[in-house]
């Protein structure tokens, strides 16, 4: 299948870090994010694509065009790749109006031409009357709009966004997230969009990208890579909060029977390969359920009688820590733990579906 | 004031402006090569450009004299191609006065444009902005506090010039006799009250310059 754009690239630096681009595609418009912790090389990534730094190995292609091929000494400039781009900083011109940030990129199309698709983009975002204002005199949303609109007024091949959130206060972040998928969805635009928020990630892409250590770890459609990881390292980042060693016992019509602790649980079977004995079985706190009454009617496979162990607040949820044989996270509202009446040392039972507990293969021995 | 001394004061303020405005260009683009720009024998260029700076202004003068007399390499050469002679006119003058400026408007422009956020820049490159307009759209705008303020100091350089300026122009009243000249020559002939006004009045130019220069860098933008 043809890909849009198809990188294959390493780009060092002098203090040591090595960021590898190992066949990443892209082959559709809609939203890829790359995601990983700060450090793990995103930005690099998108830069590269951009134009902005130059890799030192390897190819980036979008569609039959070459922007980069070391060995062969090709380089596109950033000015001829017709790439929008929003740094996590906006770097909006701070001595040109609105109108003439966003009206930058519209140089050498006709007048008349440029003055519609400038009025079009800052109606599109809700830019109207702020036309002559600088952008310091802007608000973080207003800004990071504004560099939105820069980016996609020339009608840019491909959309990169680093962060685009990053840069606001919590409150506004969250009402922009909204905004900002909604926007996305009608410029339909091939975008990669940077982040290290787990939220964001899952709020805004319809395809990820995972970065650990300077490298792609998985890339896959997002519900697809945030429930079932290929292994640790992106379980980790994906927030899995139970990831435990276990041992497959044995595996029955594409269920495993799996060891965990001093508990059994049933899992499903169907991405690990046959044979694989040791695993980590990966938990989403959000995934689990708890019960007081053991006569409680539950399509759930797994039934564990649990210990509460401890209980705290996170965020508008809390967190209850328990011992089932293994340590397990759950996640509750707070009315919820009132009605089970939980305390520390209360006996519980752990309801979690078979699904939703994702097995990882391991090296045999492995767990520090 | 006499008309003799009003004529040094106009002679001197064209001839410093019109050195100021020649070393504008290459100036402002050799700053940005230094700043911007990775290359063999920065170092050895950037030392060259700033050694009028330190270099006692006669010798600067001297070297002047010898490339663009009649004799010396550069001069013979424009004298037999265009008939143009440089010693000893009000050409001399202009690039005395320049090279003994240029150092002033290097040093400021480069500090200008180093300290813009090379972002900015990429992010034009970005919205399909060629090298060209990158420069006058963005780096020269956000530098101009900076560029302005050298270019004063240098226009100041420029009107109070002695060194250079008497070993490459000579002193031919009317002719190449700037301010700080014809003060040291009014000196020698006794006439004190004469060389009074003249030095009044170059302190006066002189304070106006380094006093907006001043202002102008320290008044950022917010």
């Amino acid at each position: 299948m043809k890909s849009t754009l198809h990188a294959c690239f390493t780009k060092r630096f002098a203090a040591g870090p090595v960021i590898r681009v190992d066949d990443l595609r892209l082959d559709r418009s809609g939203v890829t994010v790359l995601f990983g912790a700060s450090g793990s090389g995103k930005t690099t990534v998108l830069r590269c694509l951009a134009g902005l730094d130059r890799p030192d190995e390897g190819t980036i292609r979008f569609g039959e065009e070459i922007w980069s091929d070391v060995a062969r000494r090709v380089f596109l400039p950033p000015a001829r790749r017709q790439v929008g781009f929003v740094p996590q900083d906006y770097a909006l011109f701070p001595h040109l109006t609105v109108a003439r940030n966003i009206a930058y990129g519209l140089s050498g199309i006709p007048a008349a031409e440029c003055a519609s698709r400038l009025a079009e983009t800052i109606r599109w975002l809700g830019l109207q009357g702020l036309e002559q204002r600088l952008p310091g005199q802007l608000s973080g949303g207003q800004q990071q709009r504004v560099a939105l609109a820069r980016a996609v007024a020339p009608r840019p091949r491909l959309l990169l966004m680093d962060e685009p959130l990053a840069a606001l206060d919590a409150p506004t972040r969250l009402r922009l997230r909204g905004d900002l998928r909604q926007l996305l969805r009608t410029l339909n635009l091939p975008t990669i969009l940077v982040t290290h928020d787990r939220t964001e990630a899952m709020a805004l892409g319809d395809a990820v990208v995972v970065m650990v250590d300077g490298a792609i770890a998985q890339q896959g459609r997002v519900p697809e890579v945030f429930s079932q990881p290929t292994n640790l390292a992106v379980a980790d980042i994906v927030g899995m909060e139970t990831v435990r060693p276990g041992r497959v016992l044995g595996v029955t019509d594409g269920l495993a029977t799996v060891a965990l602790g001093t508990a059994q649980v049933t899992a499903l079977a169907d991405n690990l390969p046959s044979g694989t004995e040791d695993v980590y079985a990966c938990i989403r706190a959000e995934d689990v359920v708890l019960a007081r009454d053991e006569t409680i009617h539950s399509s759930s496979r797994n039934r564990l009688p649990a210990v509460v162990r401890s209980i705290r607040r996170d965020g508008p949820l809390a967190r209850v820590e328990l011992d089932c044989g293994f340590p397990l996270s759950a996640l509750l509202t707070p009315q919820a733990c009132e009605e089970l009446a939980l305390r520390e040392g209360s006996r519980v039972l752990a309801l979690i579906k078979a699904p939703q507990i994702h097995l990882i293969a391991r090296a045999a021995g492995t767990w520090d | 004031m006499t008309p003799a001394e009003w004529q040094f004061i106009g002679f001197t303020a064209e001839m410093a402006l019109a050195s100021t405005l020649t070393i504008l260009p290459p100036g402002l683009a050799l700053a940005w090569l230094l700043a911007r720009r990775q290359w063999r024998g920065k170092a050895l260029v950037e030392t060259f450009v700033s050694l009028p700076l330190v270099l006692p202004p006669v010798v600067t003068g001297l070297v002047l004299l010898k490339l663009l007399g009649r004799r010396g390499p550069v001069g013979h050469w424009l004298h037999e191609q265009f008939g143009l002679d440089i010693a000893f006119t009000w050409r001399g003058v202009v690039l005395a006065l320049a090279a003994m400026s240029l150092p002033l408007l290097v040093r400021a422009a480069r500090t200008a444009f180093e300290e813009v956020n090379p972002a900015f820049e990429q992010m034009a490159r970005t919205l399909g902005a060629g090298e060209w307009r990158v420069f006058w759209t963005v780096t020269l705008p956000l530098a101009r506090r900076g560029v302005l303020a050298g270019a004063l100091l240098a226009l100041a350089r420029a009107l109070g010039e002695f060194g250079a300026t008497i070993m490459v122009a000579g002193n031919i009243p009317g002719q190449t006799t700037t301010l700080a000249v014809a003060i040291y020559s009014s000196v020698q002939q006794g006439e004190d009250a004469h060389a009074w006004t003249l030095a009044g009045v170059s302190a006066a130019l002189a304070f106006a310059a380094v006093w907006t220069s001043e202002r102008l860098v320290k008044r950022r933008p917010s």
